[in-house]
């Protein structure tokens, strides 16, 4: 899984790794989260904060739910 | 108060759940489980090393900022930060003495897998973890679920268990039409089956055979209940109700992740009779009790380990991640008090013993050594 780390915007703005759209992060954006693109509409994981780092988030597995 | 809180996904469940442990000053630890590996005798053993867990304490806020370079250190809000919430690695010991350093260790974990395991190894480390191992077990298996209600005596929907597709269609035969397959383990009412004929019975069970893992061969077979459009959820803690909804939907399946509309539902004395003694036969702790109403009665069909809250937080006025949070700390103050008693215990222990070495006489008074 290859991250990008977005050094040139806001801290609580990044660049979406599947279409490049800047995805706005509320300010308490957790490592863990996970964000929609609302420009293409992937699911993305903050991978780091300040600043802030996205990838792709994982695939729904079998297993998850409560 | 100090919380180890086990995810692999933050959802917005767990954000209130950090907003208000944070709110209350308390310190956390976010292990991320897809990053931490459990060792077996890990807290002992210096080679059982890998990549481990990313952690937090606190740092994460607006304008929180860290000197993550000056380890254990104070940040900008004045709070403690034993490194920030970075993706550091962390071996297998370490993430053993992180949650051993706990005084409470929370699974919030999204992967079933992940949730039971790594719950079993916070229990070997000796960590308080909510909920138990074994309580995720009783919970995370429908099969192990129902048979753990029906001895307790819980009304729960009848349910037959089959291994092979023939026995299992003779099994929905024998119900007759509609009824339910569902897979033993699974959430938000994926891969659930509402069999109306035989045609598709037989489809659905050559489905399921095919699917590959062994769970799927293990076919459980449920009469259909006929609900009256809706479910009930309620989160309790400890047995204790600490609030309820409806779920409604047109949809058969009435789950709030599949957009059933929510309400807030008072609990009448035989719901949260039920509730109560659901979560009771599973070992208590935080837990959520789906029951279905059946005209003069309910029925209980499933209890959840890593409740979902977030749509009960909004149907009701109750604020049930600071419910959660007071229970977290009289968990952490329970444990302290046990832990006082034991200490206590054992130095009179010791005190006796001298006592009897020294002059042979167990009966004699000794005050314990403070």
């Amino acid at each position: 899984m290859v991250s990008r780390q977005i050094d040139e915007h806001a801290m609580t703005e990044a660049d979406c790794v599947e279409c490049g759209a800047t995805v706005t992060l509320h300010d308490d954006y957790e490592i863990g989260e996970i964000v929609d693109c609302t420009t293409c509409g992937v699911e993305l994981e903050v991978l780091d904060t300040e600043p802030p780092v996205l990838d792709r988030a994982p695939e729904l597995e079998e297993d998850w739910g409560e | 108060m100090k919380v180890g809180l086990l995810y692999s996904r933050i959802r917005r469940d767990e954000k209130l759940l950090l907003a208000e442990l944070r709110d209350r000053d308390h310190e956390v630890e976010k292990v991320d489980v897809r990053k931490t590996t459990f060792g077996v005798g890990a807290a002992a053993d210096e080679a059982a090393v890998d990549v481990g867990a990313a952690a937090d304490v606190d740092g994460t806020s607006e304008g929180d900022v860290a000197d993550e370079s000056a380890g254990d250190d104070t940040d900008t809000d004045g709070d403690t930060d034993t490194g920030g919430d970075t993706d550091t690695a962390r071996t297998a010991t370490e993430a053993a003495e992180v949650l051993r350093d706990c005084d409470v260790v929370l699974d919030r974990c999204l992967a079933t897998s992940r949730s039971l395991y790594s719950t079993r190894f916070a229990e070997a480390y000796d960590v308080p973890v909510v909920n138990s191992p074994e309580t995720a077990r009783l919970c995370a298996d429908k099969v192990e679920t129902s048979l753990t209600l029906a001895a307790a005596g819980i009304p729960t929907p009848e349910t037959t268990v089959a291994f092979d597709t023939d026995t299992a269609l003779e099994a929905v035969e024998s119900f007759g039409y509609p009824c339910v397959v569902k897979p033993v383990i699974g959430s938000w009412g994926r891969l659930m089956a509402k069999l109306e004929g035989r045609a598709a019975a037989e489809a659905v069970l050559e489905h399921k055979a095919t699917l590959g893992h062994y769970e799927h061969k293990v076919f459980y077979i449920q009469q259909f209940v006929d609900k009256p459009g809706r479910d009930v959820r309620v989160v309790t803690l400890d047995g204790e109700p600490v609030a309820a909804m409806t779920r409604s939907g047109d949809h058969w399946l009435t789950n709030a992740s599949r957009g059933a509309e929510t309400n807030a539902f008072e609990l009448d004395d035989r719901a949260e009779e039920l509730a109560r003694a659901a979560a009771d036969a599973v070992g208590g702790g935080l837990l959520g009790v789906d029951l279905m109403e059946t005209g003069d009665d309910y029925t209980v069909h499933e209890v959840n380990h890593t409740v979902e809250f977030k749509a009960l937080n909004d149907a009701v006025e109750t604020d049930v991640p600071a419910a959660v949070v007071d229970w977290l700390e009289s968990q952490a103050a329970e444990t302290e008090t046990e832990a006082d008693t034991e200490t206590e215990a054992d130095t009179e222990t010791e005190t006796n013993t001298e006592t009897e070495t020294d002059d042979g006489d167990s009966d004699e008074e000794v005050t314990p050594v403070a």
